[in-house]
């Protein structure tokens, strides 16, 4: 693996620009009471430029607890690559100390413990006070949100993603790209869309009958004038939605990675002016990676869909590449310094908005309560309580899906569960109550119908192997996003690097002990099913009723998936 | 009980058949190439395919191909029961040499692009597209 010195030297040398982090080396300040806002704000205003990007909020406007992956495994040429390292070879790799806010903040270990001591991480009204420092800086800078953003709520699945755009709105975005959106329906989405006072942009957006770019609602890109430079903000959705949601929710839409209509994208801007080319991106890191290595003239990505938080962007030929995390967690903030249409240096800071840190912007916070003060009481319900840390993030199963896991097999009478792979969703600490808000951070979804029904031994098989062939392809362009489906009742072994077919083998259904049976059915229960007609109690409802009767959760390490890289 | 491949293709029927494993039909589009171009060299190069990594929908999946100075051009989908999709016939007038259709695709297979040139010699191209069941993005 190349040492992170090793990089920054190749990095600098092969692309012959300047540039630097700020990201704080912070392991000096011991404790949360040395750690203030004006250290986690402090950047020396750099170049002519100012970028802002947040993304995948998944419709956080309150605080939370966030913990990070301790498995995220990288295949191909990305195995042992950032961001495919964790815990303590992450902190290694970037110098960060044991026990640190930057340890807490971006890599998992001792995550209660830190919990306890540094406190809740993002809140939209944080954000808004991240955003104002920088705008008092350099009041001309660029807010980019790369999607995901009006999804993954109780409020948010009630107001249809209103309560998102009414709260981003006060933030006042530039522009915006989409994945989970569309899950709302394209009708809603349209009507979302028109509403906006800010870009809703994506080359790769096009109508699925005619192939054709649907300008009139997102349009490939937009044209600002910041600082007397001319920068082109091109939009990238996530290339695989109608694939990895419900196709039937937005029929209209064909999407896809179309790196040649992007190739075309960067030069038509530039041959209209633009001196610096910024792509607001879902497409996940590796896909960023590869597409930044294939498609020339990109100055930045800024890089959304996988979650990932580097306290350094990542250096492809003469493009950077700036992932921001997820949930409200971190804000970018990159300043370029763009002369004689060419980006001659750049300043980068991940700022981890750490909530009992950083002041909230009171105006923000009116807009967020008043949004969710017709829900206040339904959301603070409080349904049992955790012994345990719940949390979702990693390639295989989190505590939070073993608890979904567990609550589908007992209340749908199943032998087997399913949990979708994906990776929004806060965390809960020990000891913490868990609200009917909590579940629904982890659920919420417009297609959360808690099915039942039976599968042979021989279609699991399939079902996992299709699924981690989307996750551990070694062709970036092939992966999804999102990780390993989740399953419950059912144990298996995983050979990440061998090809599709090959990977899955050792499948025991846990209730017995005995081999899965390709031949024999089996009751399965899941949910987020992307076939239409789904049927069943929606998930939130599953598990609420699920905690109601147990009380309090602990839940025990699961070993049932062997991991084999 | 080991669960291999090897047991799981033995034991499959045509369900698992018509999702993973390597296409059933590969040989059969050999043998219709060969018997298009009989047994001629296939070149390649000349040949644009265009087609999505993945599916968004293994029922209607857009391929378009170009190829300059192509009089016709063959496409197969070589996982498919009936691997010949279709032959288009280009006049000498013709400016672009290129055509596009939607195609269905039975599982993750290749798709296949042979050209006559104008000088009688033969190109080929070849995409795997893959088909999958969907589902989990993050």
């Amino acid at each position: 693996m190349i040492s992170r010195r090793d990089f920054l030297q190749v990095g600098m040398a092969a692309s012959a620009i300047v540039g630097g982090s700020g990201f704080g080396n912070w392991a000096r300040l011991a404790a949360q009471q040395t750690l203030t806002q004006d250290q986690l704000l402090q950047f020396d205003t750099f170049g002519n430029v100012s970028l802002i990007h947040v993304t995948d909020i998944h419709a956080q406007m309150k605080p939370i607890f966030f913990r990070e992956p301790s498995v995220n495994l990288g295949v191909g040429e990305n195995l042992g690559a950032v961001p495919h390292v964790t815990g303590a070879d992450f902190r290694k790799l970037y110098g960060i100390a044991d026990g640190s806010p930057s340890h807490y903040a971006l890599s998992s270990g001792d995550f209660a413990a830190l919990a306890d001591m540094y406190g809740r991480v993002g809140g939209l009204d944080r954000v808004s006070t991240v955003i104002n420092a920088i705008r008092a800086d350099r009041p001309d800078a660029l807010l980019l949100d790369g999607g995901d953003t009006w999804h993954g709520s109780y409020t948010c699945y009630h107001t249809q993603g209103q309560d998102m755009v009414n709260v981003m709105n006060a933030l006042k975005p530039d522009a915006m790209t989409f994945h989970w959106e569309f899950t709302l329906g394209s009708e809603r989405v349209a009507e979302l869309v028109e509403s906006l006072p800010f870009a809703a942009l994506g080359q790769n957006i096009f109508d699925a009958e005619w192939d054709e770019p649907v300008l009139d609602l997102f349009p490939p890109y937009t044209f600002f004038e910041r600082g007397g430079v001319k920068i082109a903000v091109i939009g990238q959705a996530f290339p695989y939605m109608p694939i990895a949601n419900p196709r039937w929710m937005f029929p209209e839409y064909s999407f896809g990675i179309r790196d040649e209509n992007m190739a075309a994208m960067v030069e038509e801007v530039r041959a209209e002016g633009a001196e610096c080319v910024v792509v607001l991106s879902h497409n996940g890191f590796d896909v960023d990676k590869k597409m930044a290595g294939i498609v020339p003239g990109i100055d930045v990505i800024l890089s959304g869909h996988t979650h990932d938080a580097l306290p350094e962007p990542v250096l492809v030929g003469e493009t950077i590449i700036v992932p921001s995390g997820s949930n409200g967690k971190f804000v970018s903030r990159i300043d370029l310094d763009i002369r004689d249409g060419r980006m001659m240096g750049w300043k980068h800071k991940l700022i981890p908005v750490f909530s009992d840190v950083i002041q909230p912007d009171p105006e923000v916070t009116a807009v967020i309560d008043a949004e969710r003060a017709p829900y206040e009481d339904t959301l603070k319900e409080v349904i049992g309580t955790s012994d345990t840390t719940l949390y979702r993030r990693g390639n295989f199963n989190g505590t939070w899906d073993d608890l979904i896991c567990d609550a589908l097999l007992s209340e749908r009478d199943a032998e087997i569960a399913l949990s979708p792979g994906v990776r929004w969703g806060p965390s809960v600490v020990p000891g913490q109550e868990i609200t009917r808000e909590d579940i629904w951070n982890v659920t919420s979804m417009t297609y959360g119908e808690a099915y039942r029904t039976e599968f042979t031994g021989e279609f699991l098989k399939v079902v996992l192997e299709d699924v981690a062939d989307n996750i551990f392809n070694p062709d970036p362009f092939f992966q999804q996003g999102g990780d390993m489906v989740r399953t419950g009742g059912l144990g298996y072994k995983i050979e990440v690097s061998k090809p599709q077919g090959e990977r899955i083998s050792n499948m025991t259904l846990l209730s017995t002990g005995e081999p899965i049976d390709p031949a024999k059915n089996y009751v399965v229960a899941g949910w987020a099913s992307v076939n239409e007609g789904t049927e069943g109690p929606q998930i939130w409802d599953v598990v609420e009723s699920h905690i109601k009767k147990i009380g309090t959760v602990s839940l025990e390490p699961n070993n049932s998936v062997e991991v084999v890289t | 009980m080991e669960l291999t491949r090897r047991q799981m293709l033995v034991t499959s029927t045509a369900a698992l058949a018509s999702v993973v494993g390597l296409p059933a039909f590969a040989s059969a589009t050999d043998d219709l190439i060969a018997e298009l171009t009989g047994g001629a060299s296939l070149g390649s190069g000349a040949i644009t395919l265009d087609t999505p990594e993945i599916a968004e929908n293994g029922n209607t999946v857009p391929v378009s191909v170009t190829a300059e100075g192509a009089k016709s051009v063959t496409l197969y989908a070589d996982g498919n029961p009936v691997p010949n999709v279709a032959t288009f016939n280009f006049g000498p007038l013709n400016p672009t040499r290129s055509a596009a259709t939607r195609i269905r695709l039975a599982k993750t297979q290749n798709v296949v692009a042979v050209a006559q040139m104008e000088d009688g010699s033969w190109q080929m191209a070849k995409n795997e597209i893959k088909v999958t069941i969907g589902g989990c993005g993050g």
